[in-house]
């Protein structure tokens, strides 16, 4: 997070209070005598600071709203804070639910997400939350966002603005992002592709370039009924439908025994294999799996996977005699 | 700025709190914090007498180093969660709840459910997911109970790399997620060494009646990935076929250049032969061994004894 000079941080807490405590909308000229830090400004830079400053309240999460100060006078806006808007509502939580959001402080292991999760719990703490991680000291959940993308487009899902950026495959891409989902700790942004009117997912990794803000913040809607969790689902290995009866070496491979069946087989197998009957979503992924066991595991059925991985182990063999 | 509309209601909430414990609450240094107090004595109502702005006792600041505020009604209550803040601190507690075990889930679901409740505005917590692999719920409470209680466990456990089932005793030492993996980390004692495993692989844990005993060890550092621990493990250079061009994005990779035609050059670190071997294996055939020479030769010979022995069994020629 960047750091303000003192000033321009105590003139911007000198607005906060000025705005939070007057109770009705104040005009511009008001709040340029009340607040300190505008007094020796000249017109046009006063303009330029004061908007300024509202925008950095506001991108805090500050709440100024603009209304008329006076029903009768209404030629000038007036701007104010109301105080229940801008604070945290009451939130009480027991030492075992402050504990595990104290264990929660030391999860993102990316700069500018560790720095909004400590500013989160600081307001908690504010709010009279005592967060106490010790006893949960054993549990250190965390997550990485190693992405170069994945800053920009984080803040994109946040303020719904339109991103830009090159896919692997080389074509420009632009898209509406709704969401974020991280599966085997690589991040996927989920969103409506402008170009091809259909909703999308895009690997960050796959990003050859940085993605680039293309509109305002606000631009779009996210569809209401959203369930980024059944699409991040699409990702995981899908239903395995197809069954292959595998000879394995006892001990070996028990990834694969572990989730077979039992069964037989007619052929004659030397001694210290068992057979199963296991659960794939499909031939090639199966042909990969059984490949790295070379010869502790052993393909009966089909056919068509024996040879699948035949052709595999004929080609690693020949690689290693290639060179 | 954000950290002073909090600093101000936390000072009011503890009074008279030591400056060493506000700036430990706040993660910032001693002296980050005085500049935050120097700034805020200069802050307070319009008008900015002496009467209206926030009053802090410096001379107990400087003196016995504890924090009275004072004159501050207005800002009793800290600014609500930011859109931002909010999403990655659930987040952090989603990610949390994959590995609490059936026993802490449901406090960190109450406590998830009263932050969202706080959280009031901001619509946008469902926007990011992280999915963790894990293990069952069974072993996840035993492990998780090994730990708390200090209690050695007695580890079934799958060797991915040599694909095999081991038994071993192991002192639990700490549950951790890295990458969308959760994993116990352990003091192993038939390798007499720190031990990682992939909680998914845990194949039976039982917690026993003895404690854990004392070790020196420095635990993995989460920040750096798993790029740190491979740093040092000897380099292998592998030339990809374009359809085993994935390899980079799932593995730390030292270099990484492209070759005419789709296929990749890539340098990666390799602790485990057995991880090579069954690495290569598995691409079947897309991934040859560059340097260094005979590095690939043992996933070579496997592979020509796995088709020996189909030869054998099924009277299949041994090359297709």
């Amino acid at each position: 997070m960047h750091v303000m000079p003192p000033r321009k941080t105590e003139r911007i807490l000198n607005l906060t209070i000025c705005l939070l405590v007057s109770g009705r909308y104040l005009p511009k000229s008001r709040i340029r005598e009340a607040v300190e830090g505008y007094h020796n400004l000249s017109d046009a830079a006063f303009e330029r600071t004061f908007e300024r400053d509202k925008d950095e309240l506001r991108s805090l999460g500050v709440p100024i709203e603009v209304g008329s100060f006076d029903p009768l006078f209404d030629d000038e806006p007036g701007y104010r804070i109301r105080p229940s808007e801008f604070s945290l509502p009451p939130i009480d939580l027991d030492a075992e639910e402050a504990a595990v959001v104290g264990v929660a402080a030391r999860v993102w292991k990316h700069a500018s997400m560790a720095e909004a999760t400590r500013s989160a719990i600081s307001k908690l703490r504010a709010a009279g939350v005592e967060p106490d991680a010790s006893q949960l000291a054993s549990l250190e959940p965390s997550v990485q966002a190693s992405e170069p993308g994945f800053e920009v487009l984080w803040n994109a899902v946040l303020d719904r603005a339109r991103v830009s950026f090159t896919y692997r495959d080389g074509t420009p891409r632009t898209l509406e992002p709704w969401g974020l989902t991280s599966y085997k700790g690589r991040w996927y942004v989920i969103g409506r592709d402008v170009d091809r009117q259909a909703s999308r997912m895009f690997k960050l990794s796959r990003m050859t370039d940085l993605p680039r803000r293309s509109s305002r913040a606000g631009s779009y809607e996210v569809p209401a009924d959203l369930d980024l969790r059944s699409l991040a689902r699409a990702l995981a290995p899908r239903e395995r439908t197809e069954t292959a009866v595998l000879a394995i070496r006892a001990g070996k491979a028990p990834a694969l025994a572990r989730r077979g069946d039992p069964a037989v087989s007619d052929i004659k197998l030397p001694a210290g294999f068992g057979v199963y009957a296991v659960g794939f979503t499909d031939l090639h992924s199966a042909a990969e799996e059984i490949t790295q066991y070379a010869a502790d595991v052993v393909v009966l059925e089909p056919a068509e996977l024996r040879e699948l991985v035949v052709r595999g182990l004929t080609a690693v063999a020949e690689s290693g005699t290639a060179a | 700025m954000r950290r002073l509309l909090s600093l101000v209601p936390y000072l009011r909430e503890h009074d008279g709190v030591a400056m060493t414990d506000a700036a430990t609450a706040f993660g910032i240094s001693v002296k980050t914090l005085r500049e935050d107090l120097n700034v805020l004595w200069m802050c307070g109502m319009p008008g900015l007498t002496p009467g209206d702005l926030i009053d802090i006792d410096m001379d107990a600041v400087d003196g016995e180093g504890v924090i009275h505020l004072s004159n501050a009604d207005y800002l009793t209550r800290p600014l609500r969660l930011s859109a931002d803040e909010a999403l990655a601190l659930v987040l952090a507690l989603r990610t949390l709840r994959e590995i609490a075990g059936p026993g802490k889930r449901n406090a960190v679901d109450r406590a998830l459910k009263k932050l969202e409740a706080a959280a009031g505005n901001v619509p946008a917590t469902d926007q990011a997911t992280v999915a963790v692999t894990a293990a069952r719920d069974d072993i996840q409470a035993r492990v998780n109970e090994g730990l708390q209680r200090g209690k050695r466990l007695d580890l079934t456990y799958d060797v991915a790399s040599r694909a095999e089932t081991t038994r071993r005793m192991v002192d639990p030492l700490r549950v951790f997620v890295l990458e969308g993996y959760g994993y116990l980390e352990a003091w192993c004692y038939s390798a007499k060494a720190l031990r990682t495993f992939r909680l998914d692989r845990i194949a039976a844990v039982e917690v026993t009646s003895v404690d854990v005993a004392r070790h020196e060890v420095q635990l993995k550092d989460l920040s750096t990935g798993w790029w740190e621990a491979l740093k040092d493990a000897p380099v292998v250079t592998l030339e990809l076929q374009p359809w085993a061009a994935w390899i980079p994005e799932y593995y730390p990779t030292e270099a990484v250049s492209p070759r005419p035609g789709g296929g990749l050059l890539v340098s990666l670190h390799v602790t485990d032969p057995a991880w090579l071997r069954s690495l290569l294996l598995r691409l079947q055939g897309g991934a040859r061994v560059l340097y260094p020479e005979g590095a690939g030769d043992s996933a070579a010979e496997a592979a020509q004894e796995a088709l020996d022995q189909y030869a054998v069994l099924l009277g299949q020629p041994a090359r297709v």
